[in-house]
């Protein structure tokens, strides 16, 4: 076999096994939090004879392992369960938030990561001149506001005053493109936003690393362009450091993202999951929990086997 | 004063004198600035009531909903899914805004002389929103799903006094172990939904009597409802075509969702901002005192809470004006150490104001003879918004006098579960019930499952039965105010204020009116409300 088809092959699995220790942690985590889940259905008002027969119900009675094998058997089918706080197939109602969380991320990446890498790259264009510090001053002031403060600000004014975009990114099926990206409009402004100096900071400071590389000079003094010199021999050499920056915000975008969520009452995954963790809905949790640590799984995964392809020692490792 | 009043805000409606002016006016006159604005909202939609008018739609902002939500009545426990049962169901009667009992699918009802006894004529000619007649075997099987002990409903307490049911013709038959005057009041309670054939196939589907049926449920995001063009009284509710509940949970986003017009309701102003927002232009903001309160509780039962001179001494350490002045910016009123205020039927005026009070604080905590070790009291903003501000207040009054008062901050999380109700001394929230028998026996009988001041006393039982056979007001009235005096003396209850209900609603809205039950108009007001520019 190809040296490299083993490589990724040795990643997937790993990665198949850190899934699968990571819903061990998920199902240990949620068995620990105190309080129980007809309590926490029940609320306050919930009387003891209710509460027995409710957990009675849910077979809370069972051992832990005995409902860890059960589900994950379920899982292995394809089956998430239902929820038990409200009685909905976990995979539906799950999907559907999914594929919002989804929507979101793309559009916030489609729009920050092209900025990112094109402001970085201007940067290192204009390194230490204006155009550089404007950049670095800007980004890093808008990754040091808490989100919900720039949400809040670009609410005051794109919505209340300006009404450019609504403040509730409320979306649903029946809306066509044009009106979902209307509502998104704010929370993807956040977003990028919030991620956009990461990957900024991190394509310049890769980028100008390999710049100050006695191959760059060589070729500088062959005398070649700046921009070729750039595209054909230093980026390809940063692209490992981007690509794993690039990934975990994406991750980031996709599993981190309940702040925006709740001051936008955007119906993604992350509002999804606190919701079902305070009611102690432990099928719910797990299954959220085990699509985060999937997406979060996967994009490390890609960007590691980028990183090898893009790594000659890697490549044709000795 | 009142006259003074009217004549002001009259000449704010026409224009001659500024709001600022107005509110600065009534304050000389010792009227609070919250008070004020709502005075001047009030007397401008009084102004444009008119008659409703039919179409458009009302979207309401809301906090309290969560992906778990079900549309089942007797799992209903927060505002969003309560907003819900409203559009869809109706009960047998309800509370109305003035405290009196209004028939609903119950066309009238009447009690035997000891009120053990009672019938409920159940109306005709309404139909669910499946096309079926609602029967009163229906009503019957509802208050047979509520009742069972194998049931998860919230109104399962409150059946727990009936020991039968059955139906008689067009009447519902309810026989109590012991006679209950209020019983009324407690079939208004909103879990006991009517629902056809008792909601016992399928207790989440939605269909029932109300004034709109089912169109979107995405439970956590938003619920949206048709008006029922087959619902029997069109005259007052559901005037819009088609309303919606979306679940805003953060404070910010709701009052940017107002001020922006994507709704035209939203339900828990913050009372930090209700002021600022009552300034925008397109909107008020609504305050109605109600009876729910905050508090702090003490298991009597649990030293060093078992010595009422220690109590005392807490219950003088607090300083109830600055509470209300500093956690709910004057929209709210000073307790009184009982779960009692004015805006419950047969409330005894004349039960003396605690006063704060360093020198009676420090002289009852000197006689308890407590031997100075810490007295740890545990919060958590779970337990109502401002409850760890309100604990350092009452940590700084406590240490004037002297008293060792310690806060150990808790987890919103699992805080209804762990802390409260199981920790001698923590704070907590109650809203309030639409009677005092009902408050009392919810959580002062010595049988009570949240008694969660451990107040066990027989003499306090037996008043409280006493009073609920007693079917002549006056009596009713000098039993309950001896409970509230013993309860303010004795009890393990701290109770510094009570809290305002406050709601912001867009100007275009027509037919909001105070109701002190609940916020949003007891729920109401998306069904009763309509829009004037539809």
């Amino acid at each position: 076999m190809h040296p490299i088809l083993k490589l990724i092959a040795q990643r997937l699995a790993l990665g198949l096994l850190l899934l699968l220790a990571a819903s061990v942690l998920i199902f240990a985590g949620t068995s620990i939090l105190p309080g129980d889940v007809a309590q926490s259905i029940l609320g306050q008002s919930a009387t003891p004879e209710a509460l027995a027969n409710l957990r009675r119900e849910l077979g809370l009675n069972d051992p832990a392992v005995t409902r860890y094998f059960a589900w994950l058997g379920g899982v292995l089918q394809g089956d998430l369960g239902t929820a038990l706080t409200n009685g909905r197939d976990i995979a539906e109602s799950l999907g559907g938030r999914l594929k919002n969380t989804l929507f979101l991320a793309f559009w916030a990446a489609a729009i920050s990561v092209p900025l990112a890498i094109f402001l970085g790259l201007l940067a290192v264009r204009y390194k230490d001149r204006w155009p550089d510090k404007l950049i670095s001053a800007v980004t890093l002031t808008t990754i040091s506001i808490p989100e919900f403060m720039i949400g809040y600000v670009l609410i005051y004014w794109v919505a209340i005053k300006w009404r450019m975009f609504p403040s509730v990114s409320i979306i649903n099926e029946s809306m066509t493109l044009g009106a979902k990206l209307n509502a998104i409009a704010i929370p993807v402004m956040v977003l990028t936003l919030v991620v956009l100096a990461h990957m900024m900071r991190m394509t310049r400071a890769a980028i100008l690393n390999v710049m100050q590389s006695a191959y760059i000079e060589t070729a500088e003094l062959k005398g070649l362009g700046m921009l070729k010199i750039i595209r054909k021999h230093a980026f390809p050499n940063a692209i490992a450091p981007i690509v794993n920056v690039v990934m975990l915000n994406l991750a980031y975008l996709v599993v981190g993202v309940v702040v925006v969520e709740v001051v936008f009452a955007y119906p993604g995954m992350g509002q999804y999951l606190v919701d079902h963790v305070s009611k102690r809905d432990v099928p719910v949790v797990q299954a959220c929990g085990l699509i985060f640590a999937a997406v979060y799984i996967g994009l490390n995964l890609v960007a590691d086997i980028v990183s090898i392809l893009a790594n000659p020692r890697l490549r044709h490792p000795k | 004063m009142n006259d003074q009043l009217e004549y002001m805000t009259g000449q704010v409606a026409k224009g001659t004198m500024t709001r600022r002016e107005f509110v600065g006016r009534a304050a000389a006159l010792g009227v609070t600035a919250a008070v004020a604005n709502t005075m001047l909202a009030n007397n401008a939609q009084a102004a444009s009531h008119g008659t409703p008018i039919r179409g458009g739609s009302i979207k309401i902002g809301s906090s309290g909903g969560e992906s778990t939500n079900t549309l089942d009545p007797a799992l209903t426990a927060s505002s969003v899914p309560l907003d819900n049962l409203r559009h869809l169901y109706e009960s047998l009667v309800e509370v109305s805004a003035e405290g009196d009992i209004i028939p609903r699918m119950a066309e009238s009802f009447e009690a035997s002389a000891d009120a053990k006894t009672w019938a409920f004529k159940i109306r005709k000619g309404i139909q669910f929103h499946n096309g079926k007649d609602m029967t009163p075997d229906d009503v019957l099987k509802t208050m047979q799903r509520h009742s069972d002990e194998n049931s998860k409903s919230g109104a399962l307490g409150i059946m727990r006094g009936i020991e039968n049911m059955k139906i008689d013709g067009d009447n519902l038959i309810v026989e109590l172990g012991v006679g209950n005057a209020d019983l009324p009041y407690l079939m208004a309670d909103y879990h006991l939904m009517i629902q056809p054939g008792g909601g016992m196939d399928n207790p989440g589907a939605g269909i029932g009597t109300g004034p709109y049926t089912l169109e979107v449920d995405e439970p956590g995001v938003r619920h949206g409802f048709t008006r029922n063009e087959n619902y029997w009284d069109a005259d007052n509710r559901g005037f819009t075509d088609y309303n919606e509940v979306l679940v805003l949970n953060d404070a910010t986003a709701r009052t940017a969702a107002l001020q922006s017009g994507q709704v035209q309701m939203i339900n828990r102003v913050d009372p930090k901002v209700a002021s600022l927002l009552n300034r925008a232009p397109n909107l008020s903001v609504q305050s109605v005192a109600g009876r729910g309160h905050y508090v702090f509780i003490a298991h009597v039962d649990t030293a060093p809470f078992d010595n009422n001179d220690l109590r005392l001494a807490l219950k003088y350490a607090i300083n109830r004006e600055e509470m209300v002045d500093k956690i709910l910016r004057g929209y709210g009123s000073v307790g009184n150490d009982m779960p009692i205020n004015a805006a419950y039927p047969l409330f005894d005026e004349t039960i003396e104001q605690r006063e704060f009070s360093i020198e009676k604080a420090r002289e009852h905590y000197a006689k308890s003879g407590h031997d100075g070790s810490p007295i740890v009291l545990r919060v958590a903003d779970g337990a109502f918004a401002g409850a760890v501000d309100a604990a350092s207040l009452f940590l700084e009054t406590a240490k004037a006098a002297g008293i060792p008062l310690e806060i150990k901050r808790e987890p919103n999380d699992g805080y209804w579960s762990e802390v409260w109700n199981k920790q001698p001394f923590c704070a907590s929230y109650w809203g309030g019930r639409p009677v005092q028998d009902q408050m009392y026996s919810t959580a002062y009988l010595s049988t009570a499952d949240w008694n969660d001041t451990r107040w066990k006393r027989p003499e306090f039982d037996a008043m409280l039965l006493e009073a609920r056979a007693e079917l002549d007001d006056g009596k009713r009235k000098a039993i309950y105010s001896k409970m509230g005096t013993m309860l303010r003396d004795e009890g393990g209850l701290i109770l510094p204020m009570f809290n305002d209900f406050v709601d912001g609603v867009a100007n275009n809205v027509g037919g909001w009116s105070a109701d002190p039950n609940a916020e949003l108009m007891n729920n109401k007001a998306p069904i009763k409300c309509w829009i004037k520019d539809a």
